[in-house]
């Protein structure tokens, strides 16, 4: 760890470098976005390892949710940087003569970005992607909750990108708390609420701007759909956004699913199949679903289910092996709502069931409880969508899948509410990192003498009638023609 | 003389007067719905003094019982939650309703905000109507033409990874907001955040300033006879109000005024991880390079400094940077164009905001009688305190470690600085914090283009000042200390909506590839539908490998 007084300099270095004007141009932005492809493509099995050792992490999922994920955005931002830094005109109303206005984008300065250890190569490189392709110099600080992963992004970035604009920072959480109290032009964080509120508190001391990706309980509503088909369909995707998001511990994995009562046992019954089918009879061997990441999270996660109420709904699954951190597919049906257990974000492979009268008792459920990052709503019922759509709020909605909007470009992907503020992905990560200035040209020749006191009732009437785009009214009182409804109240 | 004795009155109005308009607030508005501050007396303090004790004593006794204080603040948050709740803000008809009546409220009650405005600012009428009325009249008339358009979902293409799909961003109210407003433009300023509240389908609580008192309780009442009270709602007051709000958990804060304040609503707002607009100032520069039409250039910079509310503005003007050789001839056009204005007289001008009250009064005098700043100034100078009255007034070369040169002006003093060479204004400009606005005057392209790529700024403008405000197609905010999130047309709409990804999927079109087991074809076929490669994900089915 390096001492505050190095981290000062190192910090002014890269201010320094930045205010060169080093990283604006399109081709340095270019280099450092195919950098960092030739880093996924050189370092992925090195990826892999680290991702096996972290978290247990299978290549499959770790290609899908972070290698492959990341090489895909990082293509994206490529193909589209030119659109993406280009100058955009702006609209102007028919009075202004000789003038243009247009948005450019330009990047902050000096950014910040700190990452969580569950996705903990996906959610460094997908932000740090938006910061380059806006321009700006960035530090990242990777979760030391991940060592390995950290440790390789600490080890691998500098080579593939320019080291005096984009430095890594390894740490834990004295080392974030002494970056947060930097002036920085913007942080991006991910990671949980509690945290959240920490990072904006100690950005409100500089007025950084902050993009704050949490989590929360993000419910599965489930409805009682009639084809097989589908019923399989869901179940399946239900299952894979849970277990198969990195055993759960995901900001956008399903935290619970909703059902009606006369539902949920066709349901569980299908769940309990598909288990089977996916992380066959002992999961524990087929090393197909991520482990807990550490002790500290396993026990909280055992404590959750200590809870004799809870544990007394356990349907499926509870076992817990604390030598290889590994817990079994769980699912729990009707569980006290009341438990820490409802309460808190789950973050792990335990499953509860709520059963509801009616589906559409969801979204009261959902309303009454803070705003999650992500809903799922698995249905044919166009009316009940449409109020999903219009009654429930989340950072995003998806119907009938789960954790696939995390890959669309074109949505902004962020959370309201305690699941967060700010988005990116796509274009939004270039938005996110750039500041929109406006700026307006206009020549000398027109000039309305009327603009400029001394003010006199000739004026005032030329200026409402400007207004509400009366140009005859214009032309007529410049004329003389036309006088004052209402003049001025002096004499 | 008719100026003069309106002024007067404006005095005993901040004085005695103040009693009485608090007095008349009761009887205008519900207490719940706003509230006298006691500190609007407390803040004019100077002023009050004059007062007799026991009447001011009674009047914050009285205004103590009105306070909004954390018990009323929190109920206030709820009442407004729960209309919020029932849904009635997010139709589309509400949203339009809400804003006609605003609009309505403009036309029907010009006299009146004009009225308060001569009371708080002595702001001359057509400076007035064209800056604070027809600009809240536009921005409204704006809002409701497009309304429906904002409103509707925005279809966006997917990726082949997740098809057969289809994805639309829905732009949903957040919730109860609140607005935070300031003295300057007291009633564009209140407004304006308020209609893009309203077209984005939030409930509002707006907290006008009670620095402009007049203008604040014409809110309160105006509002309340125009708009649904059950869902939007004026907070009169001051700093123990301001507070009481603040400590609310908030969906939305929009926040105009001192960046010294925006920290603190910030520090608030982390508490309940509720997303800001932070709209502050900071010293906007203005180059003017030697190649100009002098003349028009220079009635544009007065219109960006003394007719933007003798300089008490955002965006005004802060100071001018030339090069040493044109600074003379630039002095004499500004003296020639002010004299022309606004007389030989100009403290008798009645085409020129007073200053606010008596606190930046003498804090102006302050920044203007300081030791090394004093001795520069070439043009103007003259000040009435007892009218507030301060002239437009140029300071030539004043030192750069000078306080004048340290602070937001906010005021009608105008410093000129010069360098040798006009490109040495861009490292000037940039060694202080990014402003609100940057002006240059120039007809040199590669200077312009220069300017624009090395100065970062809210919003700039080229050879004139202040009108890209009044563009709605262009974001209006600040960056670093200027402030954060912009608003204005659509970007008002966009600053108090949530954008919510909604991504439609059948049950058809599935890969098991996507599922555990894993084997290595799923891996292949993972890797090929990521890339958006159709050949490798027809290969990868069919069994073989391109690898």
């Amino acid at each position: 760890m390096e001492t505050l007084g190095d981290l000062e300099v190192h910090l002014e270095g890269m201010r320094e470098y930045y205010r060169g004007g080093n990283t604006r141009g399109a081709p340095w932005r270019k280099s450092q976005l195919q950098g960092l492809l030739r880093l996924l493509e050189e370092r992925e099995a090195e990826m892999f390892m680290a991702l096996e050792h972290d978290l247990g992490k299978h290549p499959v999922e770790a290609y899908r949710d972070e290698i492959g994920c990341a090489k895909k955005s990082a293509n994206y931002a490529l193909g589209s940087l030119k659109g993406w830094m280009s100058t955009q005109k702006a609209k102007l109303p028919l009075g202004a003569v000789l003038t243009t206005a247009e948005i450019i984008p330009e990047p902050l300065g000096l950014v910040l970005i700190i990452s969580s250890w569950n996705v903990p190569i996906g959610l460094s490189l997908e932000p740090l992607i938006g910061a380059l392709a806006a321009g700006n110099a960035v530090v990242l600080k990777p979760s030391e909750l991940a060592p390995r992963c950290s440790s390789l992004l600490a080890n691998a970035l500098p080579a593939y990108l320019d080291s005096k604009a984009v430095k890594v920072i390894e740490g834990g959480p004295a080392v974030s708390e002494q970056l947060v109290q930097q002036k920085w032009d913007k942080i991006l964080f991910t990671g949980s609420a509690r945290v959240g509120r920490m990072v904006m508190a100690a950005a409100a001391n500089h007025l950084t701007p902050v993009t704050l990706e949490l989590g929360g309980k993000c419910p599965a509503v489930l409805d009682s759909l009639s084809s097989s088909w589908d019923r399989e369909v869901a179940i399946q995707r239900i299952l894979g956004a849970k277990f198969g998001a990195c055993a759960g511990q995901a900001c956008i994995a399903v935290d619970y699913v909703l059902v009606e009562k006369r539902f949920s046992s066709i349901s569980l019954e299908l769940m309990k199949v598909w288990i089977g089918k996916m992380f066959g009879e002992n999961p524990r061997e087929s090393r197909t679903m991520a482990r807990i990441v550490n002790k500290h999270h396993f026990l909280r996660l055992k404590t959750l289910l200590e809870d004799p109420n809870v544990k007394a709904s356990i349907v499926h699954g509870g076992s817990m092996d604390e030598n290889s951190l590994f817990i079994e597919p769980t699912i729990l049906l009707d569980p006290p709502l009341e438990s820490d257990f409802m309460q808190d974000e789950i973050f792990g492979p335990l499953l509860p069931i709520i059963t509801l009268k009616k589906i559409e008792d969801s979204i009261n459920f959902i309303n009454s409880r803070p705003k999650p990052l992500a809903v799922y709503v698995f249905t044919q019922n166009d009316s009940l969508q449409k109020r999903m759509v219009a009654e429930t709020s989340s950072g995003s909605l998806t119907f009938n899948d789960a954790v696939i909007q995390y890959l669309a470009d074109t949505l902004p992907f962020g959370g309201v509410g305690e699941s967060g503020m700010g988005n990116y992905h796509g274009k939004f990560s270039f938005d996110t990192f750039s500041h929109h200035k406006a700026v307006m040209r206009r020549g000398f020749l027109v000039d309305f003498w009327f603009r400029f006191p001394p003010w006199n009732d000739h004026k005032l009437q030329l200026f409402r009638s400007l207004y509400v785009f009366d140009y005859l009214g214009v032309l007529l009182t410049v004329l003389g023609l036309k006088k004052s409804k209402q003049g001025l109240s002096r004499a | 003389m008719k100026s003069l004795s309106s002024i007067n009155l404006s005095q005993d109005f901040s004085g005695l007067g103040g009693i009485c308009r608090a007095i008349r607030t009761f009887v205008y508005c519900p207490p719940s719905r706003a509230n006298p501050s006691p500190i609007s007396l407390t803040h004019s303090s100077l002023r009050v003094s004059r007062c007799s004790t026991s009447l001011l004593s009674v009047t914050m006794e009285e205004a103590k019982k009105q306070a909004l204080d954390a018990e009323k603040a929190a109920l206030l948050v709820k009442e407004l939650r729960k209309s919020f709740n029932s849904g009635r803000t997010k139709s589309y008809e509400w949203r339009a309703a809400q804003l006609q009546s605003i609009s309505k409220m403009i036309d029907e009650r010009a006299k009146d905000i004009i009225q308060a405005l001569q009371l708080d600012l002595s702001k001359p009428e057509l400076e007035a109507f064209v800056s604070e009325i027809s600009m809240t009249k536009s921005s409204c008339q704006k809002a409701l033409k497009d309304l429906k358009h904002w409103m509707a979902p925005e279809k966006v293409k997917t990726p082949i990874t997740t098809y057969p799909s289809s994805a639309e961003i829905v732009s949903e109210p957040f919730g109860v907001v609140l607005i935070i407003s300031t003295w300057n433009y007291p009633f564009l300023l209140s407004l304006d955040p308020v209609i893009g509240a309203i077209a984005a389908g939030n409930a509002i609580v707006l907290k006008p300033s009670e620095i402009a008192p007049a203008t604040s309780s014409l809110l309160a009442r105006l509002l309340g006879e125009y708009v649904d009270g059950s869902t939007i709602r004026v907070v009169e007051g001051a700093v123990p109000e301001t507070s009481a709000l603040l400590d609310q958990k908030w969906d939305k804060i929009f926040y105009t005024g001192s960046t010294r304040v925006g920290y603190i609503v910030m520090a608030a707002a982390a508490k309940h991880l509720t997303p800001i607009v932070l709209e502050l100032g900071g010293k906007c520069p203005a180059i003017v390079d030697s190649n100009i039409d002098l003349e028009v250039a220079a009635r544009r910079m007065i219109a960006g400094k003394w007719v933007c509310n003798n300089g008490q503005a955002c965006i005004a003007i802060d100071y001018i940077v030339t090069t040493k050789s044109f600074a003379p001839k630039l002095v004499d056009a500004l003296r020639l164009a002010l004299e022309e204005f606004f007389g030989k007289n100009p403290l008798e001008s009645q085409d020129m905001s007073r200053i606010v009250n008596l606190y930046h009064f003498r804090r102006l005098a302050k920044l203007l009688d300081e030791d090394g700043t004093s001795d520069k100034i070439v043009l103007g100078g003259q000040r009435d305190e007892n009218n507030l009255r301060m002239a437009p007034t140029i300071l030539l070369d004043v030192p750069e470690d000078s306080t004048i040169m340290q602070e937001e002006i906010f005021g009608p003093l105008l410093p000129i600085l010069t360098v040798d060479d006009i490109q040495d204004s861009f490292h000037m400009i940039n060694s202080k914090p990014k402003p609100l606005a940057a002006y240059i005057f120039s007809n040199d392209d590669g200077l312009q283009k220069q300017f624009v790529q090395n100065i970062s700024a809210g919003g700039m403008l080229i050879n004139d000042t202040v009108l890209h405000l009044t563009i709605p197609t262009l974001p209006f905010g600040g960056v670093g200390e200027s402030g954060m999130g912009a608003y204005h047309g659509k970007f008002s709409f966009d600053a108090f909506s949530h954008k919510k990804g909604v991504l439609y999927r059948g049950f058809k079109g599935d890969t098991a590839a996507r599922y555990p087991p894993y084997t290595p074809e799923k891996q292949r076929l993972m890797k090929a539908l990521i890339r958006g490669d159709i050949i490798g994900i027809i290969l990868a089915l069919l069994g073989w490998s391109k690898e």
